[in-house]
């Protein structure tokens, strides 16, 4: 029994890595993102031509970007899942598909919110949000999967492929929708593309994406310990370590 | 006695596998018959006019065919899985993601061949015009192998899953979005006179990368699924 | 029949085997080495995971803990040449139900390039004779049994791996297995299959592997 737990060390050393590392993540997280949302919102000037409306930029920006980098990772994870057997990227998939699929989710609602005083009406086909909502389906499907398995481990290796499909997907439909929107909407031009943004709106936007990054390692790292401690419970350290907190 | 080359082995296994498809004739039939029923639902539904017909009439060809390629999915290796030929296909000496592509071929075979076959029977139900007709032909043959792929990739996926039908369409509209993206511009575009080989070069070089990386997925899935 | 070119390293080798399914542990820290000849009974209650240790050697199945090795390297180093060693017959047999014994068998050549074999002679010896043309899932589960079995004559792998190879078969049908065991142990070849009961091989001792049901929760 002893002589099989030696390759189930891993879990226990991440699980204490993240517990170190995770204080700080938090803290960062507080810092960047009070700062740039408050910077954002209340600080920055105004738009000329959108007024205070373009304000939603410092959450729709970063939460669209992260949704995507939250993909990525997750594909990445998956990849060393399947070709390594780590056990903790395995656990990684369902740590982070759901804050993925958050993110995705504020990007759809913020853009909304910014849709419905720019285009007077709260969903547009608009080549950026057609992108965001197959995204969240991409999202769906890998969490619909991942729970569709009653073994946890089949689970996260299905999901972990379709992770990677997906992510050999996610540029061609991107590339698709963008074309298609060029096509059926002409001459409109999209809200979400200007050239150049002043200075003064960069500076916050830049520590809402820094925040927003600390944000969606924080929120990764702290369901990732909680799959690993769930996964461990029956090894004596996972107990340990419930009996402490 | 001399081993097979790969070759022979794949055309036996497609060989076995279209006669066992004659024995169950409905599995291969169903999903046209719903095709057919389905595009019969959009006139009744939004009323015969020719013009509004012709003009959506890609876009419900396509839909439909979509849909209809997710039917027979399921039974794509469930058989297998259950009777344990798909075990005896691990243990081939040939690769799994080489032998793989037999039945994803017998399926394109079975699914996507009819209905480009079937598409002027289609174009004709919706008012489709004379240009459109062979647009629809190209797009469907060449689309609908990259369905047969991606299809086969979420069959394997959801082997182990009781009643995974339901997960299998979830997991793969959205991977079917720029195939039907391609297609019904392709198709609109020929309607109207335009060109159309853009779209139709994209759509064979969908289908080629899909068709070349979907066995690798495809095998992993049934690795996993017979552990 | 081809042999790998063998060194001292024995046929398969089992290596601190260990198996946990469904959060039970089915066996652990198995060692054994199977040599080319050689018959091998796996045997043990239901549950004790002989079905699983079958698996795991033919490489279907990732064990827990532990390493296969085939002539003294991993299965996956030679993969392709196991697979052209092995016949596996597991719980679920691989016959298709939409076709006909002779069709089965047929495809089964194809598969195995033994197209040589007379299938007529084959079939009168395991009678299925006069079933030939019925279709395989109308067959009664001895009869399918026997359409499984006739795999055992149309191959040129060396290791057989078979997983309760005798369930459903009648007196006849298991003296008919029972010679056809000895042919190949006498040609050379390698049998490993499971049975739960003991069975008395005329001709032929078996090494034992004997499994425990461990029931261990984990």
């Amino acid at each position: 029994m002893w002589r099989w737990l030696h390759p189930y060390a891993k879990p226990e050393a991440t699980y204490h890595l993240l517990q170190k590392l995770l204080p700080w993540f938090v803290a960062l997280t507080l810092v960047t993102l009070v700062t740039g949302v408050i910077w954002g919102l209340a600080f920055a000037p105004g738009d000329y031509q959108q007024g205070d409306s373009y304000r939603i930029i410092f959450l729709h920006v970063p939460s669209a970007i992260f949704s995507m980098g939250a993909y990525m990772g997750m594909a990445i994870m998956g990849a060393i899942a399947l070709i390594w057997q780590i056990k903790t990227a395995e656990w990684s998939i369902p740590a982070i598909a759901p804050v993925g699929a958050a993110l995705t989710v504020v990007a759809l609602l913020t853009g909304a919110i910014w849709g419905k005083p720019m285009w007077g009406t709260w969903w547009v086909w608009d080549a950026r949000l057609t992108s965001e909502l197959i995204l969240l389906f991409l999202y769906v499907g890998v969490m619909a999967l991942y729970f569709a398995f009653d073994d946890a481990r089949t689970g996260a290796k299905a999901a972990a492929i379709l992770s990677l499909v997906g992510v050999i997907n996610l540029p061609i439909i991107h590339f698709s929708v963008e074309w298609w929107n060029t096509l059926h909407q002409g001459a409109t031009i999209t809200k979400f593309e200007r050239p150049s943004i002043a200075t003064s709106m960069l500076i916050p936007l830049l520590i809402c994406l820094a925040g927003f990054a600390f944000l969606t390692v924080s929120l990764v790292m702290m369901r990732l310990k909680n799959e690993i401690l769930r996964h461990e419970l029956h090894r004596p350290w996972a107990q340990q370590r419930l009996e402490q907190d | 006695m001399s081993q097979l080359s790969s070759r022979q082995i794949w055309v036996t296994l497609l060989k076995r596998d279209l006669r066992i498809a004659a024995r169950r004739r409905s599995d291969a039939l169903n999903p046209l018959l719903f095709l057919l029923m389905v595009v019969t639902l959009f006139p009744l539904g939004i009323g015969p006019g020719p013009d509004i017909l012709a003009r959506i009439a890609p876009g419900i060809i396509w839909v439909a065919a979509l849909l209809a390629s997710l039917l027979g999915l399921e039974r794509l290796f469930r058989d297998d899985f259950q009777d344990g030929t798909l075990e005896q296909l691990c243990l081939l000496p040939q690769p799994l993601a080489f032998t793989v592509t037999a039945k994803m071929a017998v399926h394109w075979l079975l699914s996507g061949l009819p209905l480009v076959i079937l598409s002027p029977v289609l174009a004709l139900l919706l008012s489709l015009p004379l240009q459109g007709w062979w647009a629809l032909a190209l797009t469907l043959l060449l689309g609908t192998p990259a369905l047969s792929a991606l299809g086969a990739i979420g069959a394997a996926l959801t082997l182990q899953v009781q009643r995974g039908s339901s997960l299998v369409s979830l997991i793969l509209i959205p991977l079917f979005i720029p195939l039907l993206i391609f297609a019904t511009a392709a198709v609109e575009n020929a309607s109207m006179g335009l060109a159309v080989h853009g779209q139709l070069a994209i759509l064979a070089a969908i289908s080629v990368l899909t068709v070349t990386l979907a066995p690798l997925a495809v095998a992993a899935g049934i690795r996993m699924s017979v552990n | 029949m081809t042999q790998v070119a063998s060194t001292n390293s024995p046929l398969l080798h089992a290596e601190q085997l260990s198996s946990i399914r469904g959060g039970r542990v089915l066996f652990e820290n198995l060692n054994f080495s199977v040599s080319a000849g050689q018959l091998w009974q796996v045997s043990g209650p239901n549950g004790a995971g002989k079905s699983s240790l079958l698996r795991i050697l033919t490489g279907l199945l990732a064990p827990s803990n532990g390493l296969v090795s085939f002539y003294g390297k991993p299965l996956s180093h030679n993969w392709s040449e196991y697979c052209e060693q092995l016949l596996f017959i597991g719980h679920k047999a691989a016959v298709k139900g939409e076709l006909s014994a002779r069709e089965n068998f047929h495809w089964q050549q194809q598969l195995s390039s033994t197209e040589d074999i007379d299938a007529w002679e084959l079939l009168e010896k395991l009678g299925l004779l006069g079933l030939e043309d019925e279709l395989t899932a109308r067959l009664s589960a001895g009869q399918q049994r026997r359409v499984a079995l006739t795999r055992l004559w149309a191959t040129q792998a060396s290791l057989w791996i078979l997983d309760e190879p005798f369930t459903a078969l009648d007196v006849q049908g298991i003296a008919l297995l029972q010679q056809r065991f000895v042919e190949h142990i006498q040609n050379g070849g390698t049998i490993i299959f499971t049975s739960h009961q003991s069975l008395t091989l005329s001709d032929l001792t078996p090494e034992k592997l004997s499994l425990e049901y461990q029931g261990e929760i984990l």
